[in-house]
């Protein structure tokens, strides 16, 4: 295979060449609807006959606790916390998306470095460092970016949680220190970041502001041509 | 590496293999300088109380790889960094680094992890006022480590390589890797080299040298001038 697979080169002694599967990112913001779209996309693949990896941002066992721990007190640099990240993404990388693009599964990511990347840029740390950082991922096939306006992110995140999230409302970095004036700004930030690698990273855009049932019969169309082209031609 | 503001204190490392006894001399070269009052800060390599939880659980269970072996390495510089290091720096202090950003490009680099890769990962780190490396033999930096107790551990002796099923043999091989490593790193970079075969309390005498010529001690001792 001739086609790039990764964005600088792979990491050390993995062989490009045996990845038969293919990566899938789902992309967006909170409450953009990833995680809905994502349950009625696996089984569906499934059907198809693929069989399906689902992998997230979620903490492995690496470094979890201890990520988790540091959280707590937010004593972490923006760079220290981006290197616990990145040292979280590559353990995922390594034992379970790789593995699985091997056994040549259908990877589907909810998320992957875009969002550790914007949220690490919105805290101050240099985009280019960034990007070497992240620079042995594996090129997805396909990044859809889930784009919903940000009153229908609102409404869905307040309705569902009734509160904002410390994290997801950047109060860390002391935008403000009104909650929802801060979960503004720090909103506005990070789209700003994910616009910037939209281009750069070939994110196919999806508008999210329609009902679940259009995105959904949006992504299959899209990802069921994917597949095709992938597996059978 | 990231040297563009001047800052009032000076940073020091010492590299070599294990078992250079560098450790040794930078634990004296400290007592000496807290001895003459100076405002003197010691760090070393792998340290950080917040990452030490993840390395041991990713040490104990092999799950590291050389990426994340790497990363987790880094991730514990960057905190003992940004939280002690450059706040010394900035606020006048000796820092003194028993191991700084080359044993990861040594290190990492005999697993596989690409130098500009590297580079980049500790493009943040300032270059040291003074780097002491340390150099002796290969055998005799076996000899040292492994006629006493080599209690070695997994990833110290490079076991993650696949080298040899002989932990010892493992390490042998690998801590070659790691010299070359250093050689060649040193080749380039600015240092001073210290011949580690010597007694120790001559080396003590180079290293307190050195340091007298690369600063003002003056300058550090508290209540000394500003």
């Amino acid at each position: 295979m001739s086609k790039k697979r990764f964005y600088h080169l792979p990491p050390p002694a993995v062989d490009p060449s045996k990845l038969s599967g293919v990566l899938i990112v789902i992309e967006g913001m909170d409450s953009s609807g990833r995680s809905t779209q994502i349950d009625k996309i696996a089984p569906w693949i499934e059907e198809k006959g693929y069989a399906v990896s689902r992998v997230g941002l979620k903490r492995s066992q690496l470094v979890g606790d201890a990520l988790d721990a540091a959280k707590q007190g937010n004593v972490l640099s923006a760079q220290t916390m981006a290197l616990f990240y990145a040292t979280d993404f590559y353990d995922q990388l390594e034992n379970r998306i790789l593995p699985a693009l091997r056994a040549g599964y259908v990877v589907l990511a909810d998320r992957y470095i875009f969002t550790l990347m914007a949220r690490d840029i919105v805290r101050g740390v240099e985009y280019e460092w960034v990007k070497s950082l992240y620079s042995m991922a594996v090129i997805p096939e396909a990044v859809y970016y889930l784009n919903v306006s940000w009153r229908t992110r609102v409404d869905r995140t307040l309705s569902a949680h009734h509160t904002l999230d410390y994290w997801e409302s950047g109060m860390d970095i002391g935008l403000s220190r009104d909650w929802f004036d801060s979960f503004a700004i720090y909103q506005r930030l990070m789209s700003t970041q994910f616009r910037r690698m939209q281009k750069e990273y070939g994110f196919e855009i999806i508008n999210a502001n329609r009902n679940a049932e259009e995105v959904d019969r949006d992504l299959k169309s899209r990802i069921g041509s994917l597949l095709e082209r992938r597996y059978h031609l | 590496m990231n040297n563009n503001e001047a800052l009032p204190g000076k940073l020091i490392a010492v590299e070599g293999l294990d078992g250079s006894g560098k450790s040794t001399q930078i634990h004296l070269a400290h007592q000496w300088l807290k001895g003459m009052g100076c405002k003197v800060f010691f760090t070393e390599w792998n340290s950080s109380e917040l990452v030490k939880e993840a390395t041991k659980i990713g040490k104990k269970k092999q799950l590291l790889t050389p990426t994340t072996f790497s990363l987790i390495h880094a991730t514990d510089f960057a905190d003992r960094y940004d939280r002690q290091m450059l706040p010394m720096l900035k606020g006048g202090y000796i820092v003194l680094c028993d191991r700084y950003i080359f044993t990861s490009f040594a290190r990492d680099g005999v697993r596989g992890c690409r130098p500009d890769w590297l580079r980049s990962l500790y493009g943040f780190a300032r270059i040291p006022d003074l780097t002491l490396y340390f150099r002796l033999p290969l055998k005799t930096s076996l000899e040292r480590i492994l006629n006493g107790r080599p209690n070695l551990k997994y990833f110290e002796a490079g076991m993650d390589m696949g080298y040899s099923l002989d932990i010892n043999e493992s390490f042998r091989i690998f801590q070659g890797k790691v010299m070359e490593q250093y050689e060649n790193m040193f080749k380039s970079f600015p240092c001073v080299t210290i011949d580690a075969t010597k007694p120790i309390h001559d080396q003590q005498s180079l290293v307190r040298k050195t340091i007298t010529e690369t600063l003002d001690i003056a300058q550090f001792q508290k209540g000394g001038p500003k």
